[in-house]
């Protein structure tokens, strides 16, 4: 649920920060720079990762075999973080991912979910009418297109590997990426040459 | 046992089945919500505080708080109830 927290929740987060402090399990400055390294991740990673694996097959295959590990190789760290797998779409298969669960979502890669991933609403629906929800998000898969479902978890979380839209042969991997955006990779819309 | 989902347990629940999902909910996360995010990470670094004790403090809040507070308000109820329950911090030092 998106939304202002509550003037109690205000308090509580600060009487919370206090105490931690005055224990020295923190600082504000160690918070500010745990801030300023989440900023830092943002889909565009994940973007990154989607346009090498389409022009480098030895990625791709290091990709769909090792999502972590193909995250570290373009130089973001996976410490601390579940293990990342990674979808490969087809021509005949799509994939959608959605934690029914709570909100599992591959930040370190995608940077802070969206609300509407964390809502009762796509998290009840995804898996019994993913194609109504598609539909909500303006996509319709061509007719005979099979749609597999994934769900996240608190121990493992996933990212969607697109199609390559037709129309981006001859592509270089940076103009690539800039089509690829955070809801390719969860699989709610796919990207188009444009 | 009952057959009757736990309140977290969502995946294709019917009481969100005429629900439409907002492709325009997706305000960037607020000043509170970042903070909140930094302190489990840095709790989580601390070995003070793992997923899987955030996730359950998370399920086990009443149903009025679970649907009614924001996303990371439940973060920080759960962040709170482990720490008092670990020593971390007091009651007193949070009210």
């Amino acid at each position: 649920m998106a939304g202002q927290p509550t003037p109690e929740s205000l308090d509580l987060l600060e009487k919370l920060v206090a105490a931690l402090i005055r224990r020295g399990i923190t600082s504000e400055a160690a918070i500010a720079a745990k801030i300023a390294s989440t900023d830092r991740a943002s889909p565009e990673t994940g973007a990154r990762m989607v346009a090498r694996a389409w022009v480098d097959p030895a990625y791709r295959a290091l990709l769909l075999r090792d999502g972590s590990a193909a995250a570290e190789a373009m130089g973001v760290t996976m410490a601390g973080q579940p293990p990342l797998g990674v979808l490969e779409d087809t021509e005949a298969l799509h994939h959608l991912v959605v934690c029914t669960l709570c909100s599992c979502y591959p930040r370190a890669v995608i940077g802070y979910p969206p609300h509407w991933y964390k809502s009762a609403a796509y998290r009840a629906r995804a898996v019994r009418e993913p194609r109504a929800v598609l539909a909500e998000f303006g996509t319709v898969l061509p007719a005979g297109m099979q749609v597999r479902v994934v769900d996240s978890t608190a121990d493992f979380r996933w990212m969607v590997l697109p199609a390559r839209p037709a129309g981006t042969e001859g592509w270089d991997e940076a103009r690539l990426a800039a089509i690829v955006q955070r809801d390719h990779l969860v699989g709610v819309s796919l990207p188009h040459a444009a | 046992m009952t057959d009757v989902p736990l309140q977290h347990d969502l995946g294709g629940s019917q009481r969100f089945r005429c629900t439409a999902v907002e492709p325009d909910d997706d305000a960037p996360p607020t000043g509170f919500d970042k903070r909140v995010d930094a302190v489990r990470s840095v709790l989580r670094e601390a070995g003070l505080f793992t997923v899987d004790e955030m996730r359950l403090n998370i399920e086990r809040l009443h149903e009025t708080d679970y649907f009614g507070l924001t996303y990371y308000e439940k973060w920080l109820r759960s962040i709170a109830a482990v720490m008092v329950a670990k020593g971390v911090v007091t009651w007193e030092d949070l009210s």
